[in-house]
């Protein structure tokens, strides 16, 4: 197996990288196409679609609402429903801090 | 393991590594005297900016202070500070502040000197004669513990947080070995990352780093907008970062793994050497100037983008975090952190060579940003001009 960088774990063909093993997302180190496998040491994803290079991989189902974690952390949560596979970006994930925009009017 | 390097000891005991003489205006209005006579003398650096009157408060103290830092920086040798007569930043109580920290000033006023065109030439006599003194100062041996490093994120994408900015970290754990300082700022792109940090801080410090975060969610609540909107940038989204948090998460291993010493307002020189946070915007080139008043001298800064800044009087080392962006810009790029994607290097060994940039640049090695004639200069405003 490839030795990772930070300890952690690239995928087998170095295609993608999770950064911590309870992560819901990889990111891409190049174009992963849609429908080709991407395989890691305990898994292997399919594409849903073509995830071009730096954005990320769902390696699992993840409803919406819930979070979502890179770095072992939450960067936000599922604001659709993703299913693995999917390219998780703005489309369905949203920020849960800094959101001013979701504070209430004065009434 | 290297341990000193050649920089230029300053009558308050603090270490340059460059001897530049700096040209700056109290205000705006004095903007097109301070090109002038930069035309005239290239060896002295100038800065120009819209600030310096009608301002009030903690904003008008906030300004003047980071003037003050900025020119008392230890890569500046002298300071001519050229004001118009009438701005609430008066010249002369600015240039007072610049000698108080220990530089040497001199101050000219355009009303006091005449008109425009007489006050150039005043200014030019002036200029040469700092220059013709600066030369006088020579590189003596000095300890890597006197470096401030400033760490820098800007245009980041999906993979800052996975070569450059890691790599930056492990070079910053060698600085505050080597008993150096280490400044990590941009503070809104640390929500998210606060935690981390607060881990490895005192529980004061860690107050105060949360006090600081909370100012940023505050503003935003204020303002009822998503950071999101501006933060991250289209750029930061195209190169596959979707949220504030996971950005921050990936700019927060820029400051390494060391215990967080101390939390800093901006422009304020840190107390305690080793890893330290500053207040600063992300606004790139605010949180440089920030950085610098504080005292930095040095800042090294991650791209993914490719963003070209350089500082005035500071070596700025641009790192690329995809080596896609390091051809395309080889010219603004000093390293390339892509390499540890395309597995012919390890984190560490660029984080290394990180590290020996930071000593080549204190010995006097010139960045791409340097060579490029780079001198982006900006204050963080907090209050609106009246």
């Amino acid at each position: 197996m490839p030795t990772g960088f930070l300890g952690m774990p690239l995928s087998l063909d170095g295609a993608a990288l999770r950064l911590k093993d309870d992560d819901d997302v990889a990111v891409a180190l190049r174009p992963l196409e849609a429908g080709v496998p991407v395989r890691f040491p305990d898994a292997e994803i399919v594409p849903l679609v073509t995830i071009p290079t730096g954005h990320k991989i769902a390696l699992r189902a993840v409803a919406a609402g819930t979070l979502v974690h890179k770095y072992g952390q939450a960067i936000g949560r599922a604001s659709a429903p993703i299913a693995p596979g999917e390219h998780v970006h703005v489309h369905n994930v949203e920020g849960v801090r800094g959101r001013g925009d979701l504070v209430e009017a004065p009434r | 393991m290297t341990t000193t390097f050649q920089g230029y000891r300053r009558s308050d005991g603090r270490v340059g590594v460059r001897n530049h003489v700096l040209v700056l205006p109290s205000v705006m209005c004095a903007n097109h005297v301070v090109d002038r006579i930069g035309r005239a003398v290239p060896e002295v650096v100038t800065v120009t900016h819209p600030t310096g009157c009608a301002q009030v408060g903690v904003d008008f103290e906030q300004t003047k202070h980071t003037m003050a830092g900025f020119a008392a920086n230890p890569n500046v040798a002298a300071v001519l500070v050229v004001g118009l007569g009438c701005e609430t930043n008066e010249s002369k109580a600015l240039a007072q502040e610049i000698a108080a920290r220990g530089q040497r000033v001199e101050v000219i006023g355009i009303h006091e000197t005449g008109n425009t065109t007489e006050t150039i030439a005043r200014g030019v006599e002036i200029a040469r004669e700092l220059v013709r003194q600066a030369a006088a100062h020579v590189r003596t041996t000095c300890s890597l513990a006197e470096l401030v490093l400033g760490t820098e994120c800007g245009g980041s994408d999906g993979f800052s947080g996975i070569t450059a900015n890691p790599a930056l970290g492990h070079a910053a754990d060698r600085l505050v070995d080597a008993g150096g300082t280490v400044i990590l700022a941009e503070v809104p792109e640390l929500v998210g990352a606060e935690h981390l940090l607060a881990a490895r801080a005192s529980a004061p410090v860690a107050a105060k780093l949360y006090e600081l975060i909370e100012r940023v969610e505050a503003r935003a609540r204020a303002m009822r907008v998503d950071i999101r909107t501006g933060n991250p940038a289209p750029g930061n989204i195209a190169g596959g970062i979707s949220t504030l948090e996971e950005k921050s998460l990936g700019a927060a291993y820029k400051g390494g793994s060391t215990q967080l010493r101390e939390v800093v307002e901006y422009a304020e020189r840190p107390t305690q050497r080793g890893l330290v946070v500053m207040d600063t915007p992300g606004q790139d080139i605010e949180q440089l100037t920030g950085m610098v008043a504080g005292g930095a001298q040095i800042v090294v800064f991650t791209t993914g983008r490719g963003t070209p800044t350089g500082s005035p009087i500071a070596p700025v080392v641009k790192v690329a975090t995809n080596s896609d962006l390091f051809a395309r810009m080889r010219e603004n790029m000093d390293i390339d952190a892509g390499t540890i994607v395309g597995g012919t290097r390890t984190l560490e060994e660029v984080g290394d060579e990180i590290f020996a940039w930071i000593v080549e640049a204190a010995n006097g090695r010139e960045t791409a940003a340097e060579v490029l004639g780079f001198r982006d200069f900006a204050i963080n405003r907090i209050g609106p001009s009246f």
